[in-house]
């Protein structure tokens, strides 16, 4: 997993409450059995004109030329910005890797869905939740300005602004640690295998139905 | 002190707590179908792990498998589609190389996750369960702690049995009272998510209780349970009773003998106490429930089939308004028009919402003698599981659909996600018992209402929305 420190990344406004992981990935490119290769269909229905199928040479579709990604000012975007809800429906885990592949390495929104904010940082992705008005603010002052970038610091838990404004983010103290260095929960869990196992000897003697 | 439910099953599995604020969390079981299991097996792989318990794990093919008799027939190398055949002959290739028990695509016990876990009895009040689905909201209807996850927390518990969690907040719905005939537990749930928002229950556990949820059958609750997700809510839950213990009893994975006695003693505390305090409440009368239709692209858009698309000037605030607006125009649909009015290109019956065998009797019941109307292009009836099929075919209402001209297919997901042949067209209006109307859905441009199974049967036969109170 890719580590988080620093990120001073341009932003993409993406001005829709309730994105759903259908439309960031759609299922029929959910038949991959890989972990890579979902950018080029990251928001397909919304970047394309055409109907997307698996295997297609993305260079050859024709874009929607009105979605924001596809705009000449948001191209190399790391940061996008939403509205609330982000993230809802299914717990399709290519919803964050597309993000991740297509270049992005932080969503900021007012809120987001359960499943996708557990997802998404155990892939490298930073989600990162803002006041509403904050949100609209921001809204405003990346559509006003071209190349308007912010700045994320993951170990100080802040946003800081073209204008030099700082904006104060909180983060889970355990997420934090694992983003900061690279760490993958598996390695992290296993350090604890004897207390799995204390727990498995106890609970067989209360439930024994569940472990025969 | 008074527990919750969610307390309970929390606090029966907490292998750890940790200074940081999370926990280790034990997973009892862990259902895997084909589309977020194979990076997870990969990973495994990579680091040279093994699972933690091996029986802990059962997995069936679902999302990604054809419903045509012609596909089905000859196994894994019918399907016909080389994407989708390579991923469930991944599936196959995990469950043999780890040893993990399969339900194979043409074994009569294979079916939709979350319709074959209970059926089994691989579902039992009390324990925690996953999936990489998160339509595992659905096995809560057993007061069992379930939620779906993602591919790193398939490999996370096939790794560790174990989750790295934070306890969420316990929210109750509350739903008294006697439903109307022809209003159903698929009307509850739409009700509630039109009540509270898609995001009203993010960050909690959603606990349905009330004299309405007490009468519901299991399959029911199961339907109330699925949905919760849609509400925002990783969990649904409702507590143990002796509707539970019979469903479970006698199940081929239910504890037999001397442990069934001693489960059903444990079992019987799965329940709120009367005096739980929860975060959050909300409360409905299931008499004023009238059967829903969704009219956008969001389980929140929904109303009363009596009712209208409502007038954008209703909309609570500007973002409302904006996604109102937008999701009319996906929709093709105006302002103040009555729900009747929205004619249907194609009905679906089915999902891990409504494909149970309840499910079925419902719609045949509506459909009995009566025709498919003729300016329907298709209409699918795909039950949940192999088990559900075969008893659907020894009740006869194979036989009710097939002769209204509705199709009769082989199970799995279809047309609830449609990854698989079974979609709707650019444009395509149809009434579906799945669970989301998302923008794509169903298939590229389809636009997907959320209904019943006797409101789904009710509006193939008329070709559009009827109030199946009337039919």
């Amino acid at each position: 997993m890719q580590k988080f420190t620093q990120v001073n990344g341009l932003v993409a406004p993406l001005d829709r409450a309730n994105v759903d992981t259908d439309l960031i990935i759609p299922k029929q490119f959910l038949k991959s059995i890989k972990r890579t290769g979902f950018g080029p269909n990251l928001f397909d229905e919304l970047r394309y004109l055409d109907e997307g199928y698996p295997g297609q040479d993305a260079s050859k579709r024709p874009l929607n030329p009105d979605f924001v990604l596809n705009q000449p000012r948001y191209q190399g975007s790391e940061i996008l910005l939403s509205r609330k809800n982000f993230g809802c429906g299914s717990s399709r885990e290519h919803a964050p890797w597309a993000l991740v592949d297509y270049g992005f390495r932080a969503v900021i929104a007012p809120s987001f869905a359960d499943i996708f904010f557990n997802n998404a940082p155990k892939n490298g992705l930073l989600l990162i939740k803002l006041d509403e008005a904050v949100i609209d603010r921001l809204f405003q002052e990346v559509e006003a300005n071209e190349g308007y970038r912010l700045a994320i610091d993951l170990p100080a838990q802040t946003v800081t602004t073209p204008s030099g404004e700082v904006l104060s983010f909180e983060v889970d103290p355990f997420r934090k640690h694992c983003l900061i260095e690279g760490l993958d929960d598996i390695g992290i869990t296993l350090q604890d295998a004897e207390a799995i196992q204390a727990y498995e000897a106890k609970r067989s003697q209360v439930t024994p139905w569940i472990f025969s | 002190m008074a527990l919750t439910l969610y307390d309970k099953l929390w606090d029966a599995h907490l292998v750890k707590q940790r200074d940081d604020g999370t926990a280790l969390i034990y997973i009892d079981r862990q259902l895997l179908h084909e589309v977020t299991s194979p990076q997870a097996f990969e990973g495994l792989r990579l680091a040279g792990r093994q699972p933690w318990r091996l029986s802990a794990n059962l997995a069936t093919p679902d999302h990604n498998v054809p419903t045509t008799n012609k596909e089905r027939q000859v196994g894994v190398s019918g399907i016909e589609d080389e994407t989708s055949r390579i991923q469930v002959q991944t599936l196959d290739d995990n469950c043999d190389e780890f040893g993990i028990t399969e339900f194979k695509i043409n074994d009569p016990r294979q079916g939709i996750v979350h319709v074959v876990g209970p059926e089994q009895g691989a579902t039992l009040p009390g324990m925690t369960l996953v999936c990489g689905d998160s339509h595992t909201a659905t096995h809560g209807a057993f007061a069992a702690l379930a939620h779906g996850v993602g591919t790193s927390e398939v490999e996370h518990v096939l790794a560790t049995q174990c989750l790295i969690q934070r306890k969420m907040k316990n929210l109750l719905i509350q739903v008294d009272g006697d439903l109307q005939p022809g209003v159903t537990a698929k009307d509850i749930i739409l009700a509630v998510i039109g009540e509270i928002g898609t995001a009203g229950g993010t960050g909690y556990a959603m606990e349905f209780a009330g004299s309405a949820i007490a009468s519901l059958s299991m399959e029911g609750r199961m339907t109330i349970c699925n949905m919760a997700i849609e509400a925002g809510a990783r969990v649904g839950l409702v507590g143990c009773d002796q509707v539970t213990l019979d469903y479970v009893k006698g199940r081929p994975f239910a504890p037999q003998g001397e442990d069934w006695d001693k489960a059903v003693a444990y079992w019987k505390t799965l329940h709120s106490d009367a005096d739980a305090s929860f975060d959050k409440v909300v409360k409905l009368d299931a008499a004023r429930i009238e059967p829903q239709v969704s009219w956008g692209t969001s389980p929140e858009m929904v109303v009363a089939v009596t009712d209208r698309v409502p007038e954008l000037e209703k909309a609570e605030d500007d973002n409302q308004r904006k996604s109102w607006e937008a999701a009319l125009k996906y929709m093709g649909l105006e302002p103040g028009q009555a729900i009747t009015d929205i004619q249907l290109d194609r009905v679906f019956i089915g999902s891990c919402t409504n494909s149970r065998i309840e499910d079925l009797r419902e719609a045949a019941a509506v459909a009995k003698g009566r025709r498919v109307a003729a300016s329907l292009k298709q209409a699918l009836v795909v039950p949940g599981s192999g088990l559900v099929k075969q008893q659907a075919e020894e009740e006869g209402l194979d036989k009710i659909f097939i002769e209204a001209g509705f199709e009769w297919r082989e199970p799995g997901c279809s047309m609830c996600l449609a990854m698989n042949a079974d979609k709707l067209g650019q444009g395509e209006h149809c009434a579906s018992t799945s669970n989301r109307n998302f923008e794509g859905r169903q298939g590229y441009g389809g636009r997907t209402h959320l209904v019943s199974p006797g409101m789904a049967a009710a509006a193939a036969i008329a070709g559009h929305f009827v109030d199946v109170r009337e039919f």
